[in-house]
Order: C-alpha cells, then structure tokens, then sequence
C-alpha cells in the first residue's frame, strides 16, 4: 500500500491516510479482503506518529471501510461504505463545486468536462472484476 | 536507582530565567506526559535550548521548577540524567576519538548500555567503527550522536533541534530514530524544532514558544482542530487591515482577505460581517501558518 503524506496544506495527516486508503479501495487497488499494514509499519514507512495512523485506522473502521479480527490485523471490509449516500453524495458535493470553479477558470465548458470525467472513469477502472 | 511514579516525564512550572537584562524564560509551564512526543517549537532565540538546559540540571531555576520523572535535576543529577538521551545541537563530541572509542567510552557510564543494538544502529547508520570523530561529516556526526544517546534505552529521549542544518537522508533516520523510541518501547521523547513540518508530522503534543514565553500548548489534533483559516471577501477594497474581532492574523490586499483564528471562529465571522466582509473559503492552516499567525499576534 503506497501513500503519500505532506504537512504544507493544512489537511490533518490522519484525514490524509483515511482518505488515501478510501481512493485505494474505490480505484479497486485495494480489494475487500486485503490486509493493511499494521500501525506501527505504516507510522515508520510514513515516518508519521503511530498515534496518527491510529486515528486514521479508527476513522476508517467508524465508517466502515476497514475491520479488525481479533488478534489479527486490519481488513478491507467487503460491503463497502455503509455510509447513508446522501452523506457519500456530500462528500462529493464539495469537490464537484471546485472542480466546476477551476474548470470554469481554464474555461472548460462543464460538458466538456463531463466527458473527461467519463474517460477517466473508464481509465481508473480496475483491470479485473472481482 | 529507584523507580519513579511521578505521571509526567517532564514537568515545568513557572521557570523564568533571566541573562543580564534579557528574560530567557517567563513564566514557563508544560508538562511531558509520558510515552509521548512532545514538540517544543519556536524560532531561534525563543528559549528552546534554555529550557532543556533546565531539564538537563545545566542551569539552576532562578524561580519556578523543573521536575523529570519527579526528581530535580540540579539536587538528583544521576536520577535525572541516567534517563535521559540527550542530543545537542552541537553534537559535541571527543574530535580525537574513533567511532569503537567513543561507543566503549559511553557504554562505561551506564549500566543499561545495550551492546547488540549499539551495533545495529551503528551498521544501519552506516558508521565505520575505525573512523576519527573528526573525520566524520556533519550528517554521520549527527547519527553518532543520536547513536550514544538511544544506545542505553533511555526513558526520555531529548534532543535539541536534531535536524538542524542535516540533509533529508539524516534527518529521516532521526525521524525513525523518535518513531521507534515511542512506538515499540512506548518511552518519552521531547524535541525541539524550528521544521514545523516534522512536528507535525511525529508529535502527539506541541508548545510554540516565543520571547521566552509558551504561546501555545495542547495536543497537536486540537491545535489543529481549533485553528481556522478564513478567506472574507470585502463589498469595497480595504486600504489596510480590516478589523475583524477573534482572529489572530489577517493578510490580504483589497477586496480579499485571510484571518487565522483560534477557537473563535464565530465572533470573527460575525465581526467581519460588520464591516462587509462574508466568509467565502474555510479551511485548515498549517502548523507553519499557525506559528507565523501567533508570532505576529504577539508582536502587535
């Protein structure tokens, strides 16, 4: 599991790990099923407080992305995010808006942008069903 | 040496400390809780390397007190500093040593000295064990002395701004170097740093120190928490800073401007409402822009 944490924007570190996690899993990198790395390995591959990666763990866990076994490790969970989807679609919401802004700005027309949209999610699919 | 059952690795309460006229410490208080990481941040000359000589027993409160693992450090020196890990800024070793000499010589003060991983982490630093002290680069000279100091496993590992001056390579073993000390042993480290960047990234708490005083302190996640960045757009250009209530710093020019406040995000909504100003962006600051955010507050 590859991540990536920086500390100049502002977004909490353990946000930035839960989300990270979240764009494996969605992006088919991640499979349910798959065991993440323990806290203490990915605190030391991150070079990040295990406190943190703690945190983030929990966040997952809280909605349902991941789950413990007992006195083993941290899975991906295999029925998805049991997230109400109109909170999902909130998540969303946010970042559509930013992006329209932005593509507004590099005068992008929004149907334009919507058949990129499309060809990045026929890109980004995962290769096997599984 | 007696076990210790004071709750906090570190305890400081009003230390002030004066040098000729200057106040090098004013009123400090903080404590270092035990299996954490304790952050202490500030520019040079806020009182950093003041207040670990305190802890090391180096200088002797003027008022106040300083306590490590309940012992004082200027009356109980063995107590205090057969716990601690100490890395100076400077790194002063013996320049005439070799790498071997130097282990053996420090092994011979203490007890708990661990052999096996005195070796692994001299093989994992990449020392040779025949090289001259003098010889060694700044970054291998950094990684000796951080060797000595986690060596013996000590129960606070203290180190004064560790990084300074280090290439990424270095500083990355040091980083691991506090990780692992907390993590798989769960002892104390406190450090201190002007890279906010590592702060944020390894610390559980911090304190931001400025002109000798703590500014602020708390856990890292509740600093973070609390400290908003707001964007207000004005209805007309604002020629200089609008007076907006509750916020700690506001930058900007004209129509658009950036306040960060702590806690009171509220009143500054509401005050920049007063003066035309509506809220159009919200998010996190840095850890770097909450500094900067408090050091100019309190030089106003």
């Amino acid at each position: 599991m590859q991540l990536h944490v920086s500390t100049g924007d502002g977004v909490p570190i353990y946000l930035q790990i839960a989300h990270q996690v979240k764009y494996l899993v969605a992006s088919g990198r991640l499979a349910p099923g798959d065991e993440i790395p323990p806290i203490r390995v990915l605190a030391h591959q991150l070079l990040v407080n295990p406190n943190t990666v703690a945190r983030a763990y929990l966040e997952l866990e809280r909605e349902g992305v991941v789950h413990k076994r007992h006195g083993s490790g941290t899975y991906i969970s295999d029925t998805g995010s049991p997230l109400a989807r109109k909170e999902r679609l909130k998540i969303l919401l946010e970042r559509v808006d930013a992006l329209l802004a932005e593509a507004r700005h590099l005068h992008v027309e929004p149907l334009e942008l919507l058949r990129f949209i499309k060809e990045r999610s026929v890109a980004i699919q995962p290769k096997e069903n599984k | 040496m007696n076990t210790s059952a004071a709750p906090h690795a570190v305890e400081i309460t009003g230390l002030s400390r004066k040098f000729g006229s200057k106040l090098a410490l004013n009123q400090v208080s903080l404590q270092v809780k035990r299996g954490r990481i304790f952050g202490l941040v500030g520019a040079n000359g806020a009182g950093k390397t003041t207040l670990i000589k305190h802890v090391l027993g180096r200088l002797k409160p003027e008022s106040g007190s300083v306590r490590v693992f309940g012992f004082d450090p200027v009356t109980d020196p063995v107590a205090v500093l057969g716990r601690i890990g100490y890395l100076s800024e400077n790194r002063d070793l013996p320049a005439w040593m070799r790498v071997d000499e130097l282990l053996r010589y420090t092994r011979a003060f203490y007890p708990k000295w661990d052999t096996a991983y005195a070796e692994d982490l001299r093989r994992q630093f990449g020392l040779d064990p025949r090289a001259k002290i003098k010889t060694l680069s700044r970054g291998e000279n950094a990684k000796a002395g951080l060797l000595i100091a986690l060596a013996y496993r000590p129960e606070l590992l203290l180190l004064d701004e560790p990084s300074s001056g280090l290439d990424p390579v270095v500083r990355r073993d040091i980083l691991e170097a506090i990780i692992r000390t907390v993590a798989d042993e769960g002892r104390t480290v406190l450090f201190s740093s002007h890279l906010l960047e590592e702060v944020e990234r390894v610390a559980d708490d911090l304190a931001m120190m400025f002109n000798g005083q703590v500014v602020l302190a708390g856990a890292l996640d509740d600093v973070k928490d609390n400290h908003h960045r707001l964007v207000f757009r004005f209805d007309s250009p604002q020629s200089s800073a609008p007076k907006v209530q509750g916020v700690l710093s506001i930058t900007g020019a004209d129509q658009e401007w950036t306040a960060i406040c702590n806690g009171k995000r509220e009143e500054a909504v509401t005050s920049a409402a007063r003066a035309c100003g509506r809220l159009v962006a919200e998010d996190s600051p840095s850890l770097d822009e909450i500094f900067v955010a408090w050091a100019g507050a309190k030089t106003e």
